[in-house]
């Protein structure tokens, strides 16, 4: 997917990818869908000394990933995950791409298919400063990392964090672990996904298993 | 980029003295004679050999003057100091293929059973044939491994072939504008153009070599239905739409009134120079019986089972004759395989021509992968 979404600051990114790289298990299989230029990838491949592969919708972004040495087939997660085999991979990836899909209920389930565990980031639509946005100037949220107008927003189906705990519920999809964090890039202390992480938390980060 | 082109040599050798090589029809062929060329220099680790696959009608000249039409090798977009297929860092090896007509044993050559030309006495070849031709140059030339090997097209094919029967003496592959098996609507393409060989009287069953004839109204006429499979509408439309040639009026008559035919007659003129019709036959088939599937019990992924190589594909989004949907399914299967994999769709109205015009995405994509791959390598 090309990734010109709701892109969290530069230091968010970096929480936001240690949080991930902290539940890969080192030498693991991984698909990123929606590796944009593989910059999770690569750091992956650093880190955690995984054997990486990479979907990536927009040619610019394959190209540099290909320049990089990482494995990346152009495709669309909605489109090209049906290609992979059954739990292939030991985790399959989708970081701030979810609400750029068009059918997401989809994309999850296929997530947990082709990976044993998915893990899935997020922007939640509920934190506090979207709510206050659209109550006090009642316009959609544009806000330093919702930074596009509602009309050419590539970002079509927003979730809360709410929403999310809602359609795994529904799915039976198990939430192994839940990492939240604020608009300051710091994790939330409270460990419950109720009502204050739904308010406070800007970012989510989810470890899926069914 | 250089517009000086790469040092060439140009060798002969005559492979398969001591053991025929089996071919996939059953038939041995010894003494096989194969032709070549070299561009850069083999480093002292024999790491950096990269193996150049011609298309169907291509040749060993990929960068240098083609002896016949004297013109400029079919790659040298791709090829030379400083380019993709950096000639200063890797050392490139392109020969003519089995069953060819530029040096490698093919129908016109002498038949050491009879002393004359084999004709259709030639026995039919496949891509994998081609393909274990260029294994015994690869022990010949005394390198393990290619770093990697390269083509589009049929050369392709030859690609997949290598990565699926030697994967571990090649590093890195990548196909281009390429396909696991030919379609029926491709074998039919082909089919067209060798009625139109056979149906040329000169062609003598295929025994002309030593009569002052040649079908070459027969096989112009097969480049030029085949031509236009390598362009796209958008592309033929851009280059000619109904322009009308040397002309300001129709002329009711079969002259080449439109751009377009004079054009096409241009391609099948000029090609019955430089290829041999029974070369064109021999080949289009050996196109035809490609099918690495079924070659593996009809699962395409068992192909390239455990396979270490490093892959990267390549198609173009207007190529109808080995469209985009073929190269998916490779990469499908290379996924199924867990092998590497990176695969990039172009877009451009260019058709399947594209991997041999100076198509800038292309050049990016194989000169990135080509570039980390070699730092895996540690090729410097």
């Amino acid at each position: 997917m090309m990734i010109k979404t709701s892109r969290p600051r530069p230091q968010d990114i970096r929480v936001d990818f240690k949080l991930i790289a902290q539940m890969i298990k080192p030498g693991s299989r991984v698909l990123d869908v929606g590796c944009a230029s593989g910059t999770l990838l690569s750091y992956l491949v650093e880190t955690n000394n995984v054997d990486g592969r990479g979907i990536e919708l927009s040619q610019t972004g394959v190209n540099e990933c290909v320049a990089k040495g990482l494995s990346v087939i152009q495709g669309d997660a909605d489109k090209d995950l049906i290609d992979y085999p059954d739990r292939g991979f030991d985790y399959a990836i989708l970081s701030q791409t979810l609400q750029a899909t068009h059918r997401p209920k989809e994309v999850i389930e296929q997530l947990l298919r082709v990976g044993k565990k998915a893990i899935v980031s997020f922007p939640n639509f509920a934190h506090w400063r979207c709510r206050a946005y659209l109550a006090f100037k009642g316009r959609m949220p544009v806000t330093s990392s919702l930074d596009y107008d509602w009309y050419e927003t590539p970002n079509i189906h927003f979730c809360t964090l709410l929403d999310f705990t809602a359609l795994c519920a529904e799915l039976d999809i198990k939430i192994e672990k839940s990492v939240i964090i604020d608009a300051n890039g710091r994790v939330l202390k409270t460990q419950s996904l109720g009502k204050r992480a739904n308010f406070f938390g800007m970012q989510c980060v989810f470890q899926l298993s069914l | 980029m250089s517009i000086i082109p790469p040092e060439s040599n140009h060798h002969s050798v005559i492979l398969g003295k001591d053991q025929p090589m089996p071919l996939d029809c059953g038939a041995m062929l010894s003494d096989i004679s194969v032709s070549y060329n070299t561009y850069g220099t083999l480093n002292e680790a024999k790491t950096n050999a990269i193996l150049i696959c011609h298309a169907m009608t291509g040749d060993q000249y990929a960068a240098s003057k083609q002896p016949t039409t004297g013109k400029e090798g079919w790659w040298t977009s791709m090829i030379g100091p400083g380019k993709v297929l950096d000639t200063d860092k890797y050392f490139l090896v392109c020969s003519n293929v089995l069953g060819g007509c530029m040096g490698t044993t093919g129908p016109k050559d002498i038949d050491p059973k009879t002393g004359e030309s084999y004709g259709l006495k030639f026995p039919m070849i496949t891509i994998a044939d081609m393909v274990r031709t260029q294994a015994l140059l690869q022990d010949y030339l005394e390198i393990p491994d290619w770093f990697s090997v390269v083509g589009g097209s049929m050369g392709g094919m030859q690609v997949l072939q290598w990565a699926s029967a030697y994967s571990e003496r090649c590093f890195s592959a990548i196909p281009i504008a390429t396909a696991a098996k030919h379609s029926a609507q491709n074998i039919a393409f082909h089919e067209v153009g060798r009625q139109a060989v056979m149906a040329d009287p000169d062609w003598q069953g295929g025994n002309y070599y030593n009569s002052d004839r040649v079908p070459r109204a027969g096989l112009a006429v097969a480049r030029m239905a085949a031509h236009v499979t390598y362009l796209s509408e958008t592309a033929l439309h851009r280059k000619f739409g109904r322009n009308l040639q040397d002309r300001d009026n129709l002329t009711y008559g079969f002259d080449a009134d439109f751009q377009v035919e004079s054009y096409l007659r241009y391609q099948g003129i000029n090609f019955v120079d430089r290829f041999d019709a029974n070369s064109y036959l021999y080949i289009t088939r050996a196109m035809d019986y490609f099918d690495l599937a079924s070659d593996h019990g009809g699962s395409l992924p068992k192909a390239f089972e455990g396979s270490k190589t490093r892959f990267c594909l390549v198609s173009f989004s207007s190529d109808w004759l080995f469209p985009t949907s073929q190269s998916k399914e490779v990469v499908r299967a290379l996924n199924a395989a867990a092998a590497n994999v990176s695969f990039v769709n172009i877009e451009t109205d260019k058709g399947h021509d594209a991997f041999l015009l100076d198509t800038p995405e292309m050049l990016q994509t194989m000169g990135g992968f080509l570039e980390s791959t070699a730092k895996i390598r540690g090729i410097a």
